[in-house]
C-alpha cells in the first residue's frame, strides 16, 4: 500500500483528490482559496495600520492559516515518507527547451527531485539580477496579482470554475496570458541576463 | 479542536500537492509549453468533479458539518481585476513555478529558498493593499 501511494500519482487520481479537499472545506463551512492567507498574514503583521484592506477580522481566516500549516506538514510527510524513487519525469521536449535556456532538469535523485530548479532558485542567486527577478519579482507578482484578481489557482481555477463563475474564467484566461507571455517571451530574456 | 480538522485537511492537501507533482516548477513549464497533458489532466478532473459536486450539493441540499444549508457565494463581478490581476499572477506563476498552495508545501519539503518567494508575495499583497483604491476592478 505504502509502495503504491509512494509512486507519483496519476493525474486523474490527483485531480479527484484536489476536488475531495475542496469538498472537505466546503463541508466544514469554508471555501477553498489559499491566496487569502496572504491578506491574513499581512493583517497579522500590522498592515491594517496603513491600508484599510488589511483592517478586517483576520481571525475569520484562522482556519485557513491552520490549513496552510497543515500543507507545510503534509509536504514534509509526503517527501520523507512517501517520496518517489525517481525525480519528477518531465517530457523530453520540455527538458530540451529548458536545456537550451541553460536550465538542467534532474534525471537522478542525486541531481535533484525535480520540484524546484536548483540552477535558478538558490540563496547565491539572490545576489544576481536574474535570481532577484525570478524569486523576488516572481513572488511579488504572485502576491499582488492573486489579491487583485481575488483568487489564485485554488480559488479561481478550481473553486470558481467548479461553481461556473464567469469572473473566475476571466481570471484563468489572465493566468494563461501571463504564463504564456512569461514562458515564451520574457523568460528567455531573463535567463540570458 | 475546532481547528484540528483544518490541520488534517491541510496535511492531506500537502500530500496531494506533492504526489500530484503540481508543485514542480518543471511541471508548470511543461504546462505553459503544452508539452504534457499532466497538469491539464489534474485541473480538468478537479474541475469536472467539482462541477458535479456543486450540482449534487445544490440539488441534494447537503448540510455542512454545523448542520447549516451550504450556500455558495458568487465571485464579485470585477472583470478588470480578474483579467489584469490574473495576468500578473500568471507572470509570477511561470517564473517561480508555484502558486500559493504549492509555495507552502515546498517549504515543508525543506526548500528554505521558497521563504524568500513567500516573503516577496506577502510584500506584493501589502503593496496591492496600499494601491487598491487606485486600481481598476
Amino acid at each position: 500500500m505504502l509502495d503504491f501511494i509512494s509512486q507519483p500519482w496519476h493525474w486523474s487520481v490527483s485531480g479527484a483528490m484536489i476536488a475531495f479537499v475542496m469538498f472537505l472545506l466546503i463541508y466544514f463551512g469554508q471555501r477553498f482559496g489559499v491566496s487569502s492567507s496572504f491578506r491574513a498574514l499581512c493583517s497579522i503583521g500590522g498592515a491594517g495600520g496603513v491600508a484599510s484592506y488589511f483592517n478586517y477580522d483576520w481571525k475569520s481566516h484562522d482556519w485557513l492559516l491552520t490549513f496552510i500549516i497543515g500543507a507545510v506538514i503534509g509536504g514534509g510527510l509526503a517527501i520523507h515518507f512517501l517520496g518517489s524513487p525517481n525525480p519528477v519525469q518531465i517530457s523530453e521536449a520540455t527538458v530540451n527547451d529548458l536545456a537550451a535556456l541553460g536550465v538542467s532538469t534532474p534525471r537522478t535523485t542525486s541531481e535533484g527531485l525535480g520540484f524546484i530548479p536548483h540552477d535558478l532558485m538558490n540563496f547565491e542567486n539572490l545576489a544576481s539580477l536574474k535570481g532577484i527577478i525570478i524569486m523576488v519579482l516572481g513572488g511579488f507578482l504572485i502576491g499582488f496579482g492573486t489579491r487583485w484578481a481575488g483568487g489564485c489557482t485554488s480559488g479561481h481555477a478550481i473553486t470558481g470554475l467548479s461553481n461556473l463563475q464567469l469572473p473566475s474564467l476571466v481570471a484563468v484566461i489572465g493566468f494563461f496570458i501571463g504564463g504564456l507571455l512569461m514562458t515564451h517571451l520574457l523568460l528567455p530574456i531573463i535567463l540570458n541576463l | 479542536m475546532r481547528l484540528l480538522k483544518y490541520l488534517l485537511t491541510g496535511i492531506l492537501f500537502g500530500i496531494v500537492m506533492t504526489k500530484s507533482e503540481a508543485i514542480s516548477w518543471f511541471r508548470i513549464q511543461e504546462m505553459f509549453r503544452f508539452q504534457s497533458f499532466h497538469m491539464y489532466g489534474i485541473i480538468g478532473v478537479a474541475v469536472v468533479a467539482g462541477v458535479l459536486m456543486h450540482l449534487w450539493i445544490k440539488r441534494g441540499g447537503l448540510k455542512n458539518s454545523n448542520g447549516e444549508a451550504i450556500q455558495f457565494a458568487d465571485k464579485p463581478k470585477t472583470y478588470m481585476a480578474s483579467l489584469l490581476g490574473g495576468t500578473l499572477f500568471g507572470l509570477g506563476w511561470a517564473m517561480t513555478g508555484a502558486c500559493p498552495g504549492p509555495l507552502y508545501t515546498l517549504v515543508g519539503h525543506g526548500y528554505w529558498i521558497i521563504l524568500v518567494v513567500i516573503a516577496s508575495a506577502l510584500f506584493g499583497t501589502f503593496v496591492y493593499g496600499l494601491l487598491r483604491s487606485k486600481l481598476p476592478h
